[in-house]
């Protein structure tokens, strides 16, 4: 997609390229403004300050911070691989020929997909033990709320990416005599799996985005820890310092996780092409 | 059900703010990522650069991670008072904008390769072909998941209740206060969460319906 935007214009002329450096310039400039002036503001409202960095250069807080990367990653990696498999459920649900267990299955998808994930952490972590559930821990409350609410779009990830490929796929399986799970795990799985793994890692991402909010269920990640260590008042309570620490292991891990999937879109596209159709179908859903 | 009327205060006060929270942020995240939009298919390269690097960070950046920058970082930075509400709503407009710009771009790229070349063929300039021949047309390839965007939207105003923003994310902690039962509380605001969210992809329905191809 990345060459599309060069059908727009012709190659640019002498006017044309005169005119287009003077945006550029334009634009150069605004940005400079602007990044400038929140680095002053900064600068002079004093976060630059060495007291307030101090922190970050103690060993035992280095080793917190490496403690709680790896706790976040726990969680996004538990509730990663748990709402695969209930996507997989949810599918399976949904394509049934068994009526009710299909009907089922689309309204829990809707409803999963429909509740904010901290509405669905909070009913986890703040419902369950009025039921009287001991068993909750933040821990838990994170990884279950990621797995339902992922676990529901990864189920229209699955159905969409079914959806994509052509009937005389499943059709041709029926005809050589396949039962319906057979032309299921032989034929449509595996090109669909192929189609929808982009679309697959990048909803991974947003799962990695999203456990951030587990630090409003006390789950110790490291935007919690950043609110921790930011009201540490004998080091000038460095919160905009310790948003940019943690803020930026977040960033840096996403944007691992984003590299792999451009890499995996190039790889899975290397041989036959999914089609656009297909492509279109699959990506609507990515912006949930 | 006892438990909803006998606050229905809150939930009230809860679910309006985050209706117009949500519009604010939805006006404002349209202007915006129009103009990052516009950005990421402009013939200058720094524009390019500028839209895109944008894009992809703000892409990459939990939300709640920038609603604390906002909220509790941008307090200390010696800039002009705001309060917490104006704050999450600059959060969530830079957050969702980089969505939109995404969804104004690849509806651009959507359409057939032949009606640009055609319209700079009879010597349209590069605005000339934005406007006449591909926004008309990318408007409707647009809508729906431009409507996908909002509803996600909708949802992570609820991230402002970490921030002290009075909405509908933070009326559990509310009637916490009140002792009321957080299990039933929660089931409520999921269910009205719910039928918003139906409402909005029932206009998404309507949209695809309209202007299918």
């Amino acid at each position: 997609m990345a060459y599309a935007t060069q059908e727009l214009f012709d190659v640019l002329g002498p006017k044309g390229r005169r005119k287009s450096n003077i945006a550029g310039f334009i634009t150069i400039a605004v940005v400079v403004a602007i990044l400038g002036f929140i680095v002053f503001q900064l600068y002079r409202s004093g976060q630059f300050d060495a007291k307030k960095w101090q922190l970050f250069s103690f060993p035992l807080v280095q080793e917190e911070i490496l403690r709680t990367t790896i706790s976040t990653l726990s969680v996004f990696a538990v509730g990663a691989a748990l709402s695969l498999v209930l996507g997989v459920v949810l599918l399976l649900g949904r394509i049934s020929s068994v009526k009710w267990i299909s009907v089922l299955s689309a309204w829990l998808t809707e409803a999963f997909r429909a509740v904010p994930l901290l509405v669905l952490m909070m009913l986890l972590y703040y419902g369950l033990p009025v039921l009287g559930a001991t068993f909750v821990t933040p821990f838990f409350a994170v990884a279950v709320g990621l797995m339902i609410y992922n676990g529901a779009v990864f189920a229209e990830i699955f159905r969409a990416g079914l959806n994509s490929l052509p009937k005389g796929q499943s059709e041709a399986g029926y005809a050589v005599g396949l039962r319906r799970s057979q032309v299921l795990r032989v034929i449509l799985a595996p090109q669909a799996i192929r189609n929808m793994l982009p679309t697959i890692i990048s909803q991974l991402v947003v799962a990695l985005k999203d456990t951030a909010l587990g630090f409003m269920v006390t789950y110790p990640e490291l935007l919690y820890l950043a609110k921790f260590y930011g009201t540490q008042m004998q080091y000038g309570s460095p919160i905009i310092p310790s948003a940019i620490v943690m803020g930026s292991i977040y960033v840096l891990l996403c944007l691992l996780l984003s590299w792999i999937a451009v890499r995996v879109e190039r790889w899975s596209s290397g041989g036959t092409k999914p089609s656009a159709k297909a492509k279109k179908k699959v990506a609507v859903l990515q912006y949930d | 059900m006892q438990v909803l009327l006998d606050n229905l205060d809150l939930f009230v006060l809860g679910f309006t703010n985050t209706v117009v929270i949500f519009a604010i942020s939805a006006v404002f995240s349209l202007i915006l990522g129009c103009v990052v939009g516009i950005l990421r298919i402009s013939p200058s390269t720094p524009m390019r650069a500028v839209g895109t690097v944008y894009v992809n960070t703000l892409r990459n950046t939990p939300l709640a991670l920038l609603m604390m920058f906002f909220a509790l970082g941008y307090p200390k930075m010696g800039l002009p008072s705001l309060d917490y509400t104006t704050l999450a709503i600059i959060a969530l407009v830079l957050y969702t904008a980089s969505y939109v710009a995404e969804v104004f771009r690849s509806g651009i790229n959507s359409i057939n390769r032949g009606q640009t070349e055609a319209a700079r063929a009879i010597g349209l300039t590069f605005t000339q072909v934005l406007r006449v021949v591909l926004i008309p047309q990318a408007f409707r390839n647009v809508m729906p998941p431009l409507v996908s965007v909002f509803i996600a939207l909708l949802k992570n105003t609820t991230v402002a209740s970490g921030f002290s923003v009075m909405q509908a994310g933070a009326i559990a902690a509310n009637m916490s206060e009140r002792g009321e039962n957080l299990l039933v509380t929660l089931l409520w605001v999921a269910l009205f969460f719910f039928i918003l969210v139906m409402v909005l992809a029932a206009v998404q329905r309507a949209f695809e319906r309209k202007w299918a191809v």
